[in-house]
């Protein structure tokens, strides 16, 4: 089976139930021991410096992750979900956004977070339970994390409704971003953005981390094709990505992002990766899956191959990688401080933010609450 | 003043909030060309065009889901559910999406979203066509919910729910589309009460009648068939089912000293059930009897022609009415 341009399947386009495809079967412009390969339907111009920009986010957030991991082991979080495996797939996206682009996560999106300019410390407040999010997403166009699996991709699809009501597609035109999981390819809420966005032609590009893995739940049980040829069913292109290979998710990004902002519709991009982690905190991997598994995406691991490349080339010194491994201390450092250090917030804040406008019976709850508090407090000092 | 149905009230409203405020959409299933199956939309798409009246795709939850995003964008969708018993694909986006952004967000987002819901039964509908879903709404943090009971309300109220920045679930009394009613469509609405105060339709002094949507009509006439007998009854059509105005329904229940709450919806764990715990903690001296509830039965809808046992009608609530002085 081989990808044409529009993300067509040409051949073979089903496999039996349960059949894994073969990883070749997907665009990828950097392999896993570190080879550039061109592929002439997503050429990619890309200096040195900015191939180490890149490394640099793969590390930082893998760093984000570990300590992240750490802080939930030592009591500090309630439940991380670890993004393990998909740094490429949320780094190379996320670097294709531009400023004016808008991105709808799951609750795993640290990295496309990390592109946004998210202070990896605000994701902890929502794991660690002193809010549910609480940044504001205009400033940072990037949506609160979605934990209800899928309902964000329709969001993605009315907020691109609105950008072509604003006439902001076309030149210069703006794109949104809606990520998911493979799991979230059985909800109806997919399904239903999906036909959404074709029917309306709306500027959304639905990028699908295909981390193999649905907490227990393997592909097979979701889908018996490829999830990208599911695309083709709605009417619009699906592509398939090496999901491990930031340079490849840049372009196939990149490419559906401008077609989307030049008012070509949406694209749905199948990111073919590996949850090497747990599901989160609370998960047991081991009770479904089998090390050998995780032992052979390790071989192809996102990081590695940059490395590899980059050193191979020349292209980077070790002082550079010495200068990396410190500011990634740097910031496990701050964040572990800034987790720690995180107060709870006051009880009264349970009451706010539910309404814009006055509710007398929400604040008679309120203040009745506060005088039950306050009776506790006379107590003590009487 | 013009002489309108309510169905027809609701539309010029709609029509006024369009012409006010250029980031107001209409979206949902059949609202373009047929302009509704009950026609509360006609003839806007044809003035507003394509892009303010969306014919949707047929999917409950895609159209509240993509209504947040638009709204996230800046935009007012209003969305038509076409009838109540639909409204549960998109139970989830309302329940867990449009109600909790604000709260989620720290105050970052608000969603001005009204979802209209032609709601109850009474007119001969298949399943799942009669449905009255309002306490699953009222249960909610995060939502506020309305009910209008006839053209004048329906005008005023459907346009202070556009304006208003928090999600509406707006119900209409399906049965009483097509009542009439003089209403001023010239004038402003700075003279109009606002959505969340209860209106006392029928002043009385013995018994407060509380109901809203439908059954505001028949509680009127069970007033006057009350007073023929010598029962003096307050009725109060509610308007705002979350929040309730209980300052004034306490003051009336405190008056009368008896208390009804009549409404279309299973009486088990109903909106009643609410009204009858605050008034019972907060009028206890001031009852002479408990507070009655008369509503459907704890079953689903029964077929049309059962309707007329389950709905309850003038007797229904007179029997309740009456059965308050019996303690």
């Amino acid at each position: 089976m081989t990808v044409n341009d529009a993300g067509r399947a040409t051949s073979a386009d089903s496999l039996p139930y349960g059949g894994q495809p073969e990883s070749a079967e997907f665009i990828q412009l950097l392999t896993p021991e570190g080879e550039r390969v061109e592929n002439p339907d997503y050429p990619l111009e890309i200096s040195a410096e900015e191939i180490r920009s890149l490394y640099r986010d793969l590390v930082l957030v893998r760093r984000i992750d570990f300590e992240a991991i750490a802080l939930q082991r030592q009591g500090e979080l309630g439940i991380w979900a670890s993004l393990l495996g998909q740094e490429a797939a949320q780094i190379g996206s996320g670097r294709a956004l531009g400023p004016r682009d808008f991105a709808f996560p799951t609750y795993r999106e640290h990295g496309v977070a990390w592109c946004r300019g998210l202070d990896p410390v605000r994701l902890l407040e929502l794991f660690r339970g002193v809010s549910h999010g609480g940044w504001d997403p205009n400033a940072h166009r990037f949506h609160l994390y979605t934990i209800v699996i899928g309902s964000q991709t329709l969001h993605a699809t009315g907020y691109a409704m609105g950008v072509q009501r604003d006439g902001a597609v076309g030149e210069d035109g703006e794109a949104v971003i809606a990520y998911f999981g493979d799991g979230a390819t059985s909800q109806g809420d997919v399904n239903e953005a999906f036909i959404w966005a074709s029917v309306t032609n709306a500027p959304v590009v639905f990028f699908c981390q295909n981390n193999q893995w649905a907490i227990s739940e393997p592909l097979e049980r979701q889908s018996r094709q490829p999830l990208y040829m599911r695309a083709h069913g709605f009417g619009f292109p699906g592509v398939r990505v090496d999901g491990n290979d930031v340079l490849a998710c840049l372009a196939v990004t990149r490419k559906a992002l401008q077609a989307a902002r030049e008012g070509q519709g949406p694209t749905l991009i199948e990111a073919f990766t590996y949850r090497m982690g747990a599901h989160t905190t609370t998960d047991d991997p081991t009770r479904y899956r089998l090390a050998a598994e995780l032992e052979t995406w390790k071989l192809k691991d996102p990081i590695e191959r940059v490395k590899a490349y980059l050193v191979r080339n020349d292209m980077a010194e070790e002082s550079f990688f010495t200068a990396l491994d410190a500011e990634a201390d740097e910031l496990g450092a701050r964040i572990r401080k800034a987790c720690r250090e995180m107060p709870d917030p006051d009880p009264m804040a349970i009451f706010e933010n539910v309404y814009v406008e006055p509710n007398a019976l929400l604040e008679a709850e309120r203040d009745q609450y506060a005088t039950y508090l306050d009776a506790f407090e006379e107590e003590v000092i009487g | 003043m013009t002489r309108l149905t309510l169905s027809r009230a609701l539309n010029e409203g709609l029509r006024k909030a369009l012409e006010n405020d250029p980031k107001v959409l209409i979206m949902g299933e059949d609202v373009g060309k047929l302009g509704g199956v009950f026609r509360v939309t006609d003839g806007l798409q044809k003035d507003f065009g394509e892009a303010r009246v969306v014919d949707t795709p047929l999917a409950e939850s895609g159209i509240v889901g993509t209504a947040i995003g638009l709204a996230l964008r800046g935009y007012r969708p209003v969305c038509e559910i076409q009838f109540d018993g639909f409204v549960f694909p998109a139970f989830d986006q309302i329940t867990t999406q449009l109600a909790k952004m604000r709260y989620r967000s720290l105050g970052n987002v608000t969603l001005p979203v009204t979802i209209r819901i032609p709601c109850g039964g009474g007119i001969g509908a298949v399943e799942h066509h009669s449905e009255s879903p309002e306490a699953l709404f009222t249960h909610t943090g995060g939502l506020r919910v309305v009910a209008c009971s006839d053209p004048v309300d329906a005008y005023a109220m459907i346009q202070q729910a556009i304006s208003c920045d928090d999600p509406v679930i707006f119900f209409e009394p399906k049965r009483r589309y097509w009542e009439r009613a003089e209403v001023d469509i010239a004038g402003g609405l700075d003279a109009a009460l606002p959505m969340s105060k209860a209106k006392t339709l029928v002043a009385g002094t013995d018994v407060t009648l509380l109901c809203y949507g439908p059954m505001v009509k028949t509680c009127v006439a069970a007033a006057a068939s009350a007073a023929d007998e010598g029962h003096s009854v307050e009725v109060i059509d509610l308007r705002s089912l979350a929040p309730l105005d209980t300052e004034t329904i306490f003051e009336s229940v405190r008056r009368t000293g008896r208390c009804v709450v009549a409404h279309e919806a299973p009486v088990i764990s109903g909106l009643g059930a609410e009204i009858a715990a605050r008034v019972s903690e907060e009028c206890f001296y001031h009852l002479e009897a408990p507070v009655l509830r008369v509503g459907g039965f704890a079953t689903p809808y029964p077929p049309s022609r059962l309707e007329e046992h389950y709905l309850p009608d003038l007797d229904r609530v007179l029997d309740a009415v009456d059965r308050t002085f019996g303690y």
